[in-house]
């Protein structure tokens, strides 16, 4: 795949075309992959309606929306191994849910409570909020993979105000110093909140920044699934077997956010919806479901049966996070300190005090 | 003080952009930049329509990059304007903490007044608004401890604008911290065009001789329902709004100590480190005889802010706050 990385920066690799065609080379992946990657993609696509209804409910916090990544996500995810890392921003519920988080571990942060977001026993680290700080973390996870000659590989997922950040600069400049297994994916959605693209940097691609720190950058059409899988794969065995090559990559997966930044914001404020309705028609999911359609491997059962099964999960997905208690208020200062110190110790017993004298009621705002 | 007696009825978040509008058409120099201030207005619609009535030159969307941001200003304001940048949430605001610290808080000494930094850094503030994680840090304590920073924090509508338009208008570098959890709680009737609030002064919101009770920001209003409260019982708070966190009014906070002898104070800050450690440090050194108990501390606690389901026990609630100044009283 070396000429994934033989290219220029604004060569953006394609293998389905916007109506499912393929045109370019078909990656190495079996008959059941290539249906999970579908399935995948429309769990995070009913999720993602799901939860941003739930919020419009009143039954969860503040959401940001991911329709339209689903195919950098999932795909993306897909090429690591569990033993690899993810670093996430704060909107990958595709990616980190392909790489082991349960949908009811995705809702829960969203939900406020501190038990969901993170599994002990997935290489999941929490979603950033602060923009770009995840990605020095990233040359860290990976630097530490290389220090200990493990053979995992760190990858961050950020957008591209990110990179307007100077954590992502110094993040990407470490992994080339150092030559580290690290992956760096962009998902540029055209958007920083407000600011499109072109107010964000003056370079021409965002792809093209990674020669200043001495490593790769590949643009790839991040709404093309088979495409970002080729790339992450590519970009992943190259982090873990060094060749003659730098191991970082950054990869920049031009895609469209559908929906809003999150919840909280309004995009017909500074987006024309004209933009939005050209983008849906480079949506992966029709995109693949049109290719898998046309070589045989899915049919209007099969579909039916996704659709079905996909709605199940989702469904019981938020029913487990909605039954799950509310956290005691003990959780707030159980682990802020490996032993808790004494001072703290006796914030939290004047707690216990106030609540048994007033009752929880007189502490809870609604 | 205004004496304009024409008023508009605003809430806190249209006071900073009623506010802003009047500072930068009063003064050409004045330009507001940041993430998301122009064509969106703001995540929280303070500058909404500035771009429109100033245009580009003035307001500013900058790329996301909040070093960047005060880091530009603080070289706009040593040529000579006024910047107002906005760092989005105050949990947003650590990438630019080298450069406000670093470099806005001491460009005048440094170069003994031939450079200053006339800048106004405005963030949202606070919690109680079930918000993700950093978007309700209340970290007023990092910038009070840098000699060469004011800290602004206000809690009513028109202090609101007469304190940012102060701040626009002081020579020297200011923190404008808004308590967004008020932003749309309440109205109040604010001057039209000119008005200012000084800062260092601390504003009495209820007078009392029975306790002194030294707040800021959006924990102003549970304080001022617990005095309330604790009236029907007879307890006769004085509540101070101490509005400007540096430099602190010594002298009010003082005086209210000398008239009641006793004293808690309300934050939502963290305790430890934070600023009712300070005004209890004021009071014992400028009067500790007249203490009759000791000065209670009301606050949030050692613990980062907690996501939104449990931060209802986190912020100092009416009750707390009661009971807190009822250990003062009955002591």
């Amino acid at each position: 795949m070396s000429d994934v990385f033989d290219r220029e920066p604004d060569d953006p690799v394609r293998v389905l075309d916007v109506s499912g065609e393929l045109v370019g080379d078909r990656p190495d992946l079996s008959d059941d992959e290539l249906l999970a990657l579908y399935r995948h993609m429309r769990l995070a696509r009913h999720f993602d309606e799901r939860a941003v209804n739930l919020q419009r409910q009143g039954r969860m916090g503040t959401y940001p929306p991911l329709a339209g990544q689903e195919a950098a996500q999932v795909a993306s995810a897909m090429a690591l191994e569990p033993r690899d890392w993810i670093a996430p921003s704060y909107r990958e519920h595709a990616a980190v849910h392909v790489h082991g988080l349960s949908l009811s571990d995705i809702l829960l942060y969203w939900m406020g409570h501190g038990a969901g977001g993170w599994r002990a026993d997935v290489n999941v680290l929490p979603a950033a909020v602060p923009i770009a700080t995840q990605v020095p973390h990233t040359t860290g996870l990976a630097l530490a993979s290389k220090l200990r000659g493990d053979d995992a590989v760190a990858c961050a997922y950020f957008g591209d105000g990110a990179t307007s950040e100077g954590d992502f600069h110094e993040g990407l400049n470490v992994a080339g110093v150092f030559d580290v297994p690290a992956v760096f994916v962009c998902n540029n959605n055209g958007w920083a909140i407000s600011v499109p693209r072109e107010r964000q940097t003056a370079s021409p691609t965002l792809a093209g920044k990674a020669a200043a720190y001495g490593i790769d950058g590949v643009q790839v059409d991040g709404m093309d699934p088979l495409a970002t899988y080729a790339v992450m794969r590519a970009a992943v065995e190259k982090a873990r077997e060094p060749g003659d090559r730098p191991r970082p990559t950054l990869i920049e997966a031009v895609q469209y956010r559908f929906g809003a930044h999150t919840t909280a914001d309004d995009p017909t404020v500074y987006r024309d919806e004209a933009e939005v309705e050209a983008w849906r028609e480079r949506d992966p999911i029709p995109r693949l479901e049109r290719f898998l359609r046309e070589t045989g491997r899915l049919d209007d059962d099969r579909i039916d049966a996704v659709e079905a099964s996909v709605r199940e999960q989702v469904s019981e997905a938020i029913e487990r996070a909605e039954n799950t208690a509310r956290p005691a208020p003990d959780a707030m200062f159980a682990d802020v300190y490996a032993d808790i110190p004494p001072e703290l110790g006796e914030q939290r017993a004047h707690l216990h005090r106030l609540r048994d004298r007033y009752g929880d009621d007189a502490f809870l705002r609604d | 003080m205004s004496t304009d007696t024409d008023t508009q009825n605003l809430t806190l978040v249209q006071a900073v952009r009623d506010g802003l509008r009047t500072e930068m058409q009063r003064d050409d120099d004045v330009i507001v930049l940041g993430e998301d201030v122009a064509k969106n207005g703001g995540v929280f619609r303070a500058t909404e329509g500035l771009y429109e009535e100033f245009g580009d030159d003035r307001v500013i969307d900058t790329p996301l990059a909040e070093s960047g941001i005060v880091g530009t200003s603080i070289g706009m304001a040593a040529y000579g304007l006024r910047p107002v940048p906005e760092i989005q949430f105050m949990g947003f605001i650590y990438p630019a903490f080298d450069q406000i610290v670093s470099h806005a808080a001491r460009l005048r000494t440094r170069t003994r007044g031939r450079f200053t930094c006339p800048m106004v850094v405005r963030a949202p503030y606070g919690g109680g608004i079930r918000a993700p994680e950093h978007h309700s840090e209340s970290k007023e304590a990092f910038f009070v401890h840098e000699p060469g920073l004011k800290v602004v924090i206000p809690s009513t509508p028109a202090d609101t604008k007469g304190l940012l338009a102060s701040a626009i208008r002081d020579p020297d570098p200011v923190v404008f911290l808004e308590p967004k959890l008020i932003y749309r709680a309440f109205r109040e009737d604010v001057p039209t065009g000119d008005h200012t609030v000084p800062l260092g002064e601390a504003a009495v919101r209820r007078e009392g001789s029975d306790v002194s009770v030294y707040t800021w920001g959006a924990m102003t209003r549970p304080t001022m329902e617990a005095a309330g409260t604790l009236a029907e019982d007879g307890v006769d708070c004085e509540v101070i709004d101490l509005r400007t966190l540096s430099p602190l009014d010594r002298e009010t906070i003082v005086d209210s100590f000398e008239k009641t002898g006793r004293a808690a104070v309300v934050h939502e800050a963290p305790r430890t480190g934070g600023l009712g450690g300070e005004i209890t440090a004021i009071l014992q050194e400028e009067a500790l005889l007249y203490q009759e108990a000791p000065i209670e501390r009301i606050t949030g606690f050692d613990t980062p802010v907690p996501l939104y389901a449990l931060e209802d026990y986190y912020l100092p609630s009416p009750t707390r706050i009661e009971d807190g100044i009822r250990e003062v009283v009955d002591f």
